[in-house]
This record gives C-alpha cells, structure tokens and sequence, in this order.
C-alpha cells in the first residue's frame, strides 16, 4: 500500500472509501495466511491433546514396545517400535528403487528423448502422480502381487542367502517388498518433476563447454549436469521419501501385517504406521482411538523433519543458483 | 599442432530456413582469423559449425565441407565428439564449473581420455595450461578454489586454460570479450597473440578495433536482407579489409556506413 | 548376431591410436544398436517361449538388458571405453523410461479391463443399500454422492483460504509472516494423509465427542491437504501476472484492492482454474483421511454433510477390497474405473483450459 499513493491524486472524500476496501481486503488475505499457521499449529495440538490421555495411560514404553494392546480401558500397553521401523523400512525400499529410475527418467525427458515427444512423455510420468493411492492399492492387491510371486521365487533362489531375501517366500506375494515397489512408483513422478526441473535449469553454457571439450552425452551429463543438479534430486527424493512415509492405502491394502521387527522382505510380516492407524480405526475402543493419535503424531513427527530437510536443501540449491 | 581449415559450398540450415549460404574460406594454421559483421549474420552459426557444435541446437544442420588438415569433419566415420577434442571452443561467456575448483576445472577436459593421469602429470598440466593462458600468476595459490569466485576476465581465461588443456589444435573463440571492461579485454588479447604460436585461432567480434588489432586475416559475413541467409561478403588480410576492401559493402560497414 | 560385423567395421575405420590423433575413432555402424535390439528381443522372447513362460514384461527386461550388455561389449571393443559408457548409459536411460510406463500401462489396462466387466448405467445409478456384501447387485450412486458433497464443500472452505493466502503472499507479503506461512505451507503439503484425518478426528473428539462421523469432518479433512496445494499453485500463477500491468492501474488511480480484484485476478485467472481442478484431483483420490473421518460403513444415499456416515468413491474401492470376496472385487474395479474416469477428466479439462484461456504474456 505504500507503494503506489492514490490519495495524491484522488479528491478527499473519496479517501475513507477507498481505505476500507484496500484495508479489508488486505486483512482478509492476511488472516487467511495466519489461517493456515493456526490450521497447522491446530494440527499438532490437538494431536498431542487426544493422545495424551492414552500415553498416561500406557503401562508400556511407547517407543520400544513392539505390540498394540490399546483397545482397552484396563491397562493399555502399546508402543510403535515395530510400526515406526515398518514405516522406514517401507519408505527406504521404495526411495531405493525410485531414486535411480527417476534420475534416468529425467534425463531421458531433458536430453535424450526426441524433443518434440519430450513434453508429451514427461506428461505420461506426471500421469503416475494424478492416480489415486487407494487405485494402486487396488492395482497391488488385484493384480501386481500375483504377477510378483515368480520373481520373488527367483530372487529367494538365487539370492535367499542374503537375509533380505531369505524364505519362506510369502505365497500371497502380500510383503513389504510388494508394498515397497508400489510406494516406489507412486513417488517416482515426484522425484522425477523435481530432478527434470533442475536439469532444464543447468546453464546451456556449461552444457556446451563440456561438449566443447570433446565430452560424450553422458561425460556431459557427469561434468556438467549431474554436479549442478544434485542438490535438487536430493530434495526430490527427500519429497518422495516424505510421501512415501506417510503413504496409507497402498500399503493398507497390501501388506498382510504383523507388528513385528523383521527384515524378511519376502515374508509377510511387519506394518506401517499410517497403515495400521487405517486399519485399526474402525475397530479402536477403549485407549484405541487415542492411541492411534498418539502414533499418528509420531508420523506426523517424522514426516516433519524429513520434509523440513527436503526444503532446505531445495532452498540453499535456490541461493546458489 | 595447429592444422588448416578448409570450408568448401558450406550451407547452415535450421529446419528450413536458410540460416547461412555458401561460405568457401581457408583458415591459416598459426594465425588469428576473425570474423566480422553485424548481429545475426551468422558468424557464430558459421563458426559452431567447425567444430559442430551446431548440432547441440534442434534442427540444425549443414550441408558442405569442412576439412581439418585432410580429414573431412562430416565425413560419415567421424565422431563429433573427437572433432571436438581437435578443436576448442571459447564461449562468449565465460562458463567454469560452479561446482569445480579452479584445478579440476583446467583439467575436466583432459580427465576424460586419460583416467589414470599421476597426480605429477595433472599438476604439470594445469601449471602448463594456466601459465599458457597467463593466469597462473594470479590463482596458483588458489587452486582449490572454485573457478566461480574468479572476476570475469580471468574466468575467461581459465576457460581458455581448460580448452588448452586438451591440446586442440584449433581454437575457436566466439566473441570470448563481449562481456569483459577494456582491461580483461587487453588481458585476453596478448593472450591470443600468444596462443597464435601454437593453434589456428578463429575469433568472433563485434569489435572491428580488436579484430583490427589481433588478427592476421579478416572475413566480413553480411545478411542478403532481412529473412535472407548470411553469406560470406569478403575474406582477405586485415590490413587490406581495413583499408581498401575489394566490395563495397565491406567498405560501408567499415566506415560505419550501413548500406 | 551383429557382433560377427565388427571386424568389417574396425578394418575399415579403426587405425588404432597412433601418435598422430586422429578424428576418425572405430565406430559401430548406425544400424547396430536397432539389429543387436532386434536380435535381443528375438532371442529373448525364443529363450523364453522354450522354457514355456513366455510373458511380455519379462522377455522386455531380458530383452533391454541384453540389449545393454551386447552393446555395451561391442562398443567397448570396437570404439572405445568412453563410447561403450556412453552407450551403455543411453541403453540405461531408455529402460528406466520404459520401466516407468510399465506400471502405468499395466494399471491402467488392468483397471480398465476388470473395470469395464460391472461398469454399466445401473452401478453408476444405484446404491448399496439393502445389498449383502456378497449379493450380485447394487452400485455406486451413494459414494458418486458423498465424494461431490465432500469434495464440493472442500472446495468451498479451500479455495477462498487458498486464494486469499496467494493474494497476501504475492501482493501484500513482506518480512518475517509473508516467509513463516510460505515455509509452513512447504510443510503442510508433506501432511500424511492419515494424520489429516486423525486431526479432523481429535479436533471433532474436542468439539462434539467421540464417534462423530459425517461428511463435514471429512471436507475439513480433505481442506487441510488441498489448502497447501492451492496456495502454490495460485501463488505460482499471480506471480506470473507482470508487474507493469499493476502500475498501469495504479497510474490511473486505481486502489490496490481493485487493481488485484480488476486487473490481476483475471490475467491469471486461467492458470489459477487449472490449479484448482488439479488440487480437486489430487483430493478427490484421497481415501485415508475420509476412512477416519466420514466412516467407512454407510450404504445409502446421504446428501446430508451434517448427519451420518458419508460413502465415497476411494472408500467404496477400499472397503470393497477389505470384503474380498469376488463380487466385491468386481465391484471395487468398476469403482476405480469411475474415480479414474472423474480425475482423469478433471485433469484434461485443467490443461484444456490452461491452454485455451493462458494470456497471452509473451515468453
């Protein structure tokens, strides 16, 4: 408003007017954005109100406990050890297998696919991202864990002895190894948008001194590219890693769980906190609902702290730039 | 080292538009050549064509000769990115690594063919490139500091330090001072007259005082008219464009008249 | 195999390295790379058609990585080691492309061919109630219902709180609020979506006890996770709006206020659409948060936001899968392919309008 001065030429009685609108509606977009701080900050408090009464309760510790007795009035005793590794151990698996695809995806969008085909194809991969989570649930349950069951033998043959892979395989193909390849595709457009936005970004300058110097593509791609990008793939995956902690129904709908620590990728077994909150929710009494929350707000905690550290990275990217 | 260039019926195309038409010239080895004209008559097209670098930009492509010494660059065997180690290229703006120090920069270039270079050999290296680019003066106790922190015109250099490390025997340098203050720009210039020992040297100016002042030969390109391609006027020792140029158009654009 | 041309190839370009450079290096003719994929893909497809497991994905990963290594070797043998990473880098490039299609083509084919078996007029026209999970009947009008109601009124509440927070963000924004809100908007778009819904369920544990699930609490829940989003994209698109044509309206004496309301908000006004409708399609999906918040029992046609349990289409799909049984799965398809169907359209129709209304603001 102090920009621009109207009251310098507009006639006196025309002032007041004029002030109440400018100040209503700068007010009213204001409180919107302190809105959304209060809609946040509402979020974490009323998490930690409607969990607090459940964690009093607990007779068990609530970080190193792997079970969930909380549908109880008597006695509770839960703890989100086993949910919370579930959690990361879904998410790690599925930032494992995304992370490089989506590096070569976008690359191949930026400077190998045929430019005029280019923009269509990256809209293809942005098509994976406008597909509902409970679709590709659907899609793991009814269709991808089937198709699964003969690659899992073959990975449990030739590479049972690493512990990761050890029998017996599951023979529903619902694990964590099925829940972590559909994370996987469900956060491959994420990281692939971020990582094809700094590529477009490296300066054509640098591109044409590596070419200049007797680079190949990919030599380019290493000297000059990779180099200037790798804060932003880094944030992308840290987005996609932060999606992927806090992914429910794909993983609802697909793991047949067990809240246990185990790292047998082809066994069913262990759950995720968001997962296990959707699936237990309709049958919580007692502490039950209270709980969840409280195993809610650790999620929330996590998903907090990697997406905080996403942004940063993207930001400091942004001041080198 | 340094080899002759010999440009025969050459035509640049972008789709189909006729960006430039029929350049036959020869380029002396161990001398300056520059080429100049005004803006957009494809000089710098013409000249990313002698090391293909043309062909980083959709569409483009070329119909013509271009012998290096005597070897065809178009010929059907050869690789674009070995023309490319053969001749250099300087960019109108100076473009280092960000992400590299000052040394790795020099020898980014050299790295690529020789992954097992000895720590001894890089450093004689980049010693030899830098001190040939007359820099090493000023950042050989910085050399592990990125190349970005360096001001303009000794980015500029560092750059042709980095493009010399790979022991071209051409350099083409596309209007390398347009964005440097006179003093870079004088820095830059003993600098050419000081690789002209060594390499054939194409330079792209607008500046016809500092084409005047470094090269030995002159090429003058002007457009046919606006939507025609770029054709090569007039090719001949400096002194002689300079001074009594054989077409009128030469003289007009000499003087500053623009016909 | 192609390999058996090498020895042609090399004699006739290949000198070896000399002390001489030379610009000539061996290389594999222009129709290698396409024969050796050929060859790959008919071996690859022979061998497996042998072992009797003949399945396309499969024989397109042996294929593809037949594919890099043959290349790769030839390459490495008669050009050199740097052609033969470049190569085997592009063969790499191409797979990990072609191995993000396969999910989506095979989704959406699976989705549309199980689909397409129960999605007909009666589905899309009746709803659940009075029909045992098992029975051979019944459809999805009831969810159609709940997921525009829910949607509708999370629209409402997100929108104008989006909008307004651009507006602030880009027009008024300075210092140390304008940086908190963009920070913490960041933040709120990484929100799980179950702890949306958890917090829709202890704020309306506070307000109205336990228990209390309707399709209000839902919109709520669905407005956290689209408010974030309709913040960026709106603010993206306002920041686009160049800033002559603010001062061209304050230079006629135009207040702030109607110059954002005149001038900005319709320059943009298309983009700001396009975002809006993919907002409403990323929430339209969302499944979580509603499970917890508007049940995930109800059966019957409810246009009432305020009482009782509201069906939608994501929790139709999900607690069709939890019934398991076949017609439920039948069921569950024919509801994707609806969903699929509404986000797919409301995605076109964003980039339709993107396209056809974009000013024309230069580049």
């Amino acid at each position: 408003m102090t920009t621009t001065d109207p009251s310098a030429t507009a006639p006196p009685q025309n002032r007041g007017k004029r002030r109440v609108g400018d100040v209503v509606f700068a007010n009213t977009a204001r409180g919107s954005g302190i809105l959304i701080l209060a809609i946040l900050a509402g979020v974490a408090a009323f998490l930690i109100i409607q969990s607090s009464d459940s964690l009093a309760a607990n007779t068990a510790n609530f970080f190193t406990t792997e079970s969930w007795e909380a549908n109880t009035r008597e006695n509770p005793a839960f703890g989100v050890a086993a949910l919370a590794f579930g959690t990361v151990l879904a998410a790690t698996i599925a930032l494992v297998i995304a992370t490089p695809v989506a590096i070569g995806i976008a690359l191949f969008i930026v400077y190998y696919a045929p430019r005029r085909i280019a923009a269509v194809l990256g809209y293809m991969v942005d098509l994976l991202a406008a597909i509902p989570s409970v679709v590709y649930g659907l899609w793991g349950i009814g269709y991808l864990v089937f198709e699964l069951q003969g690659f899992y033998d073959g990975l449990n043959t030739y590479l049972g002895w690493i512990p990761l892979f050890a029998g017996p395989v599951s023979t529903t193909g619902r694990t964590m190894l099925s829940a972590g390849i559909v994370l996987a595709v469900m956060i491959l457009p994420i990281i692939t948008a971020m990582s094809r936005d700094v590529f477009k970004q490296v300066p054509q300058g640098h591109q044409e001194a590596a070419l200049a110097m007797g680079a190949t593509r990919w030599e380019m791609i290493r000297m000059a590219v990779l180099p200037f990008g790798r804060p932003g793939v880094i944030g992308g995956a840290m987005l996609g890693l932060g999606r992927a902690l806090g992914e429910t129904m794909a993983v609802a709908m697909i793991l047949s769980p067990a809240l246990v620590i185990s790292p047998f990728l082809l066994q069913s077994g262990n759950q995720t906190i968001a997962a296990h909150i959707a699936l237990q929710y309709p049958e919580a009494t007692g502490y039950g609902v209270s709980a969840l929350i409280a195993a809610g707000l650790v999620l929330f905690a996590i998903t907090l702290v990697v997406n905080m550290g996403a942004r940063f990275v993207v930001a400091r990217r942004k001041e080198f730039s | 080292m340094a080899k002759r260039i010999d440009v025969s019926g050459l035509h640049v195309y972008y789709g189909d538009f006729l960006a430039v038409e029929d350049v036959s010239m020869t380029i002396e080895p161990r001398s300056v050549t520059a080429f100049i004209g005004s803006s957009g008559c494809g000089k710098s097209t013409f000249l990313r064509t002698l090391n293909r670098m043309h062909e980083v930009t959709p569409n483009a492509r070329v119909d013509g000769k271009v012998m290096l010494d005597d070897m065809d660059i178009y010929g059907a065997d050869v690789d674009p990115v070995e023309v490319r180690r053969e001749v250099g290229m300087v960019f109108q703006k100076a473009n280092p690594f960000p992400t590299m120090s000052i040394y790795d920069n020099v020898i980014a270039g050299a790295k690529l063919n020789n992954k097992r270079m000895g720590k001894s050999a890089a450093d004689d290296l980049v010693e030899r490139s830098l001190r040939g680019a007359n820099l090493w003066e000023e950042v050989k106790d910085r050399l592990g500091k990125p190349g970005a922190g360096l001001s303009g015109g000794q980015q500029q250099r560092l750059c042709i330090a980095r493009a010399t490390a790979v022991e071209p025997s051409v350099l083409l340098m596309d209007e390398p001072c347009s964005a440097l203050d006179p003093i870079s720009t004088l820095a830059i210039e003993d600098l050419i007259h000081k690789l002209k020992e060594e390499y054939t040297i194409v330079i792209v100016t607008h500046n016809m005082q500092q084409a005047a002042r470094v090269s030995d030969r002159t090429a003058f390109f002007n457009l046919a008219g606006t939507g025609k391609p770029g054709r090569l006027i007039e090719m001949g020792e400096t002194n002689k464009i300079f001074t009594k140029p054989d077409e009128q158009e030469t003289e007009n654009y000499i003087t500053g008249r623009f016909g | 195999m192609t390999t058996t041309t090498r020895p042609q190839s090399t004699g006739s370009a290949g000198d070896g390295p000399q002390a001489q450079r030379s610009i000539r290096g061996g290389s594999l003719p222009r129709y290698a790379p396409p024969a050796v994929l050929a060859v790959s893909a008919l071996v690859a497809s022979g061998a497996l058609f042998a072992l009797g497991s003949f399945h396309l994905v499969t024989a397109g990963l042996i294929t593809a990585a037949l594919y890099a290594v043959v290349v790769g070797a030839a390459s490495a043998t008669v050009e050199n080691s740097r052609k033969a990473k470049d190569r085997l880098v592009t063969a790499v490039v191409y797979i990990c492309f072609g191995t993000a299609m396969l999910p989506l083509v095979s989704l959406l084919a699976t989705v549309v061919l199980e689909g397409i078996t129960r999605l007909d007029g009666y589905f899309l026209t009746v709803s659940m109630n009075g029909v045992t999970p098992s029975m051979d009947a019944g459809g999805v009008y009831h969810a159609i219902v709940g997921t525009v109601a829910i949607t509708g009124l999370a629209a409402l509440i997100s929108i104008p709180i989006g909008l307004f927070t651009a507006i602030y963000l880009v027009e008024y924004g300075r210092g140390r609020l304008a940086k908190a809100i963009t920070f913490f908007v960041d933040v709120m778009t990484g929100i799980p979506s179950i702890v949306a819904g958890l917090f829709v369920v202890a704020l309306w544990m506070a307000l109205f006890g336990p228990g209390e699930t309707n399709g209000a609490a839902g919109a709520v829940a669905l407005s956290v996770l689209m408010i974030p989003v309709v913040v960026r994209s709106s603010e993206e698109m306002l920041r686009l709006v160049p800033q002559e044509l603010r001062e061209a309206s304050y230079a006629l004496g135009v207040p702030k206020w109607l110059t954002i309301v005149k001038v900005v908000l319709p320059t943009a006004v298309a983009g700001l659409t396009t975002g809006i409708m993919l907002a409403l399609a990323r929430v339209i999906g969302e499944t979580a948060p509603l499970v917890l918040t508007a049940g995930s029992s109800a059966v019957a046609i409810n246009w009432n936001l305020f009482n009782g349990q509201m069906m939608s289409l994501p929790v139709f799909i999900y607690s069709q899968v939890r019934m398991g049984g076949a017609v439920n799965m039948e069921r569950a398809w024919a509801a994707a392919l609806t969903l699929i169907a509404i986000v797919m359209l409301l995605f076109l129709a964003a980039r339709l309008i993107s396209r056809l209304f974009a000013p024309k603001l230069g580049r």
